[in-house]
C-alpha cells in the first residue's frame, strides 16, 4: 500500500517537470515529436531506475560508514556517468536495434537533473532500497507522461492561430503553465 | 579593454543562457518564488560557473581531448559541493528553501556549456570575464523572475511589504504554474529587447 502512495506521489502529485520542474532542458528539446519523446522517456527510465538501485547501495554501505557523506554529489554523478557509458557499450554490442533507437538520446541522459535529483532524494527522504526503486520508476513515468503530453500540445500548436508576442518559444511555456495548473487538480489525492 | 566588455556582456542580453540559449533553466523556475532565493542561486550558480572556467581554463593544455567531460564534470563537482557545504553552514534557511537545486548546480548545461565552448579554448582572464558575463545574465533573469512572481503572489519584495493591505495576493504567481508562465514572458521580453536595441546585438556578434 506504501509503495502504490510512492509510486502515485512521484508520477503525478509531485510531477517531475511540472510540480518539480526537473528535467526542464529534456522536456523543451525532445518534446517536439511524440514518438521522440517516448523514446526519451524510455530511456531515462531505465538510466534512473539502475542510478537508483546502485547509489543507494553505494551510500548507505560505502559513504555513510566511511564518514564521506560530503562526497554524495560528486560520486553520484560520476556512477550517473559511468552508467550512461556502460548502458551505451551494452546496448550497442547485444541490442544494436534498440541501440539505433535510443542512441542519440543515451548521452543526453547525464546530465539530465531529474535522475540525480531522484538519487537524492532517496538519501534525504529516507527511503529503503525497495522503495527508492519503486520512487524512481514513479519519477520516471511522470516525467515521460509530461513529455508525451506536451508533444502532443505542440503537435496542436502547430496550426493554431497565436498571438505574435507569445509565438515560438514563450508559447510552449504559456502551454506548460497549464498542464501545470490542470496537474496542480491533483495534490490533494495523497494525504 | 573593449573586448573583455565585449565578452562580458555578450551573456547579459544576446547569449543569454537562460531566455536566448534556453538553458539551465530547471533551478530558475523552481527557487524563483522569492527575490532571496534569486539572488542566493544567481551568487551560487555565479561562484561555481567563475571557478570552473578559469581552473579549465588554466589547465586546457593539460587536459586530454577524450577525457574532458568527465575532467569537467569533476571540476564543477568539486566547487558545487564546497557551495553546498558553505551554504548549509552559514545561510540555512537559505539553503533549505533552495533543497535540491543547490547540489544540482553540478548537472547545470550552462557550466557544462561554456567550460566545453569557451572555456576550454581560451585564456584564463577572457575565461573569468565570460563566466561573470554569463553569471550576471543569469542572475538578473532571476531577480526579475522572483520579484515579479514575489511581488504578484505574496505582495512583497525580499520579505519587505510593498503592495497595500487591501491587495489580495495572487497565488497563482507562486505555485508552478505560475513561474512557467512569468518565464514564458520574460523570453517574449528579451526578444522585444532584441528587436529594439539590434546595435548592442551586433556589437556582440562581432565580439563573438
Amino acid at each position: 500500500m506504501n509503495l502504490i502512495k510512492i509510486f502515485l506521489q512521484a508520477a503525478i502529485v509531485d510531477n517531475a517537470i511540472l510540480m518539480r520542474f526537473l528535467a526542464l532542458c529534456a522536456f523543451i528539446g525532445m518534446s517536439n515529436d511524440v514518438s521522440k519523446s517516448i523514446g526519451m522517456g524510455g530511456a531515462v527510465t531505465f538510466v534512473t531506475v539502475l542510478a537508483s538501485a546502485v547509489t543507494w547501495p553505494l551510500f548507505h554501505f560505502v559513504l555513510a560508514p566511511l564518514n564521506l557523506g560530503f562526497l554524495q554529489i560528486l560520486v553520484f554523478i560520476l556512477v550517473i556517468a559511468a552508467l550512461v557509458q556502460l548502458v551505451e557499450f551494452f546496448l550497442k554490442k547485444n541490442v544494436p536495434s534498440l541501440y539505433a533507437a535510443m542512441g542519440i538520446y543515451l548521452p543526453l541522459i547525464t546530465t539530465n537533473c531529474a535522475i540525480l535529483a531522484v538519487t537524492f532524494d532517496n538519501i534525504t527522504k529516507g527511503y529503503d532500497l525497495a522503495e527508492s526503486i519503486v520512487y524512481s520508476v514513479g519519477a520516471s513515468v511522470g516525467f515521460t507522461l509530461s513529455l508525451v503530453l506536451l508533444a502532443g500540445i505542440r503537435d496542436r500548436m502547430k496550426t493554431a492561430n497565436l498571438p505574435a508576442f507569445i509565438k515560438g518559444t514563450p508559447s510552449l511555456f504559456v502551454a506548460t503553465s497549464l498542464l501545470a495548473v490542470a496537474f496542480m487538480g491533483f495534490s490533494g489525492l495523497i494525504k | 579593454m573593449k573586448r573583455l566588455w565585449n565578452i562580458f556582456s555578450r551573456g547579459i542580453v544576446v547569449e543569454n543562457p537562460l531566455l536566448m540559449l534556453m538553458i539551465g533553466l530547471c533551478s530558475a523556475l523552481a527557487v524563483t518564488t522569492s527575490v532571496q532565493n534569486g539572488i542566493g542561486m544567481g551568487a551560487a550558480m555565479t561562484f561555481v560557473i567563475f571557478f570552473a572556467e578559469v581552473v579549465i581554463s588554466l589547465f586546457r593544455k593539460l587536459i586530454p581531448n577524450s577525457a574532458r567531460i568527465p575532467i569537467f564534470i569533476i571540476v564543477i563537482a568539486a566547487f558545487t559541493t564546497m557551495v553546498d557545504l558553505v551554504m548549509k553552514a552559514y545561510t540555512p534557511d537559505l539553503s533549505k528553501a533552495m533543497g535540491v537545486f543547490i547540489p544540482l548546480i553540478v548537472v547545470n548545461c550552462i557550466i557544462m556549456g561554456r567550460v566545453e565552448a569557451f572555456a576550454s579554448k581560451e585564456k584564463p582572464l577572457d575565461a573569468g570575464v565570460d563566466a561573470l558575463g554569463m553569471g550576471v545574465g543569469y542572475t538578473w533573469v532571476l531577480v526579475g523572475i522572483s520579484a515579479f512572481r514575489e511581488l504578484l503572489g505574496n505582495g512583497t519584495l525580499a520579505g519587505i511589504q510593498i503592495m497595500p493591505d487591501a491587495y489580495v495576493p495572487i497565488l497563482f504567481f507562486t505555485l508552478p504554474p505560475g513561474g512557467f508562465l512569468v518565464f514564458g514572458l520574460f523570453i517574449s521580453l528579451n526578444f522585444w529587447l532584441k528587436k529594439v536595441f539590434p546595435a548592442a546585438a551586433d556589437a556582440a556578434k562581432e565580439a563573438a
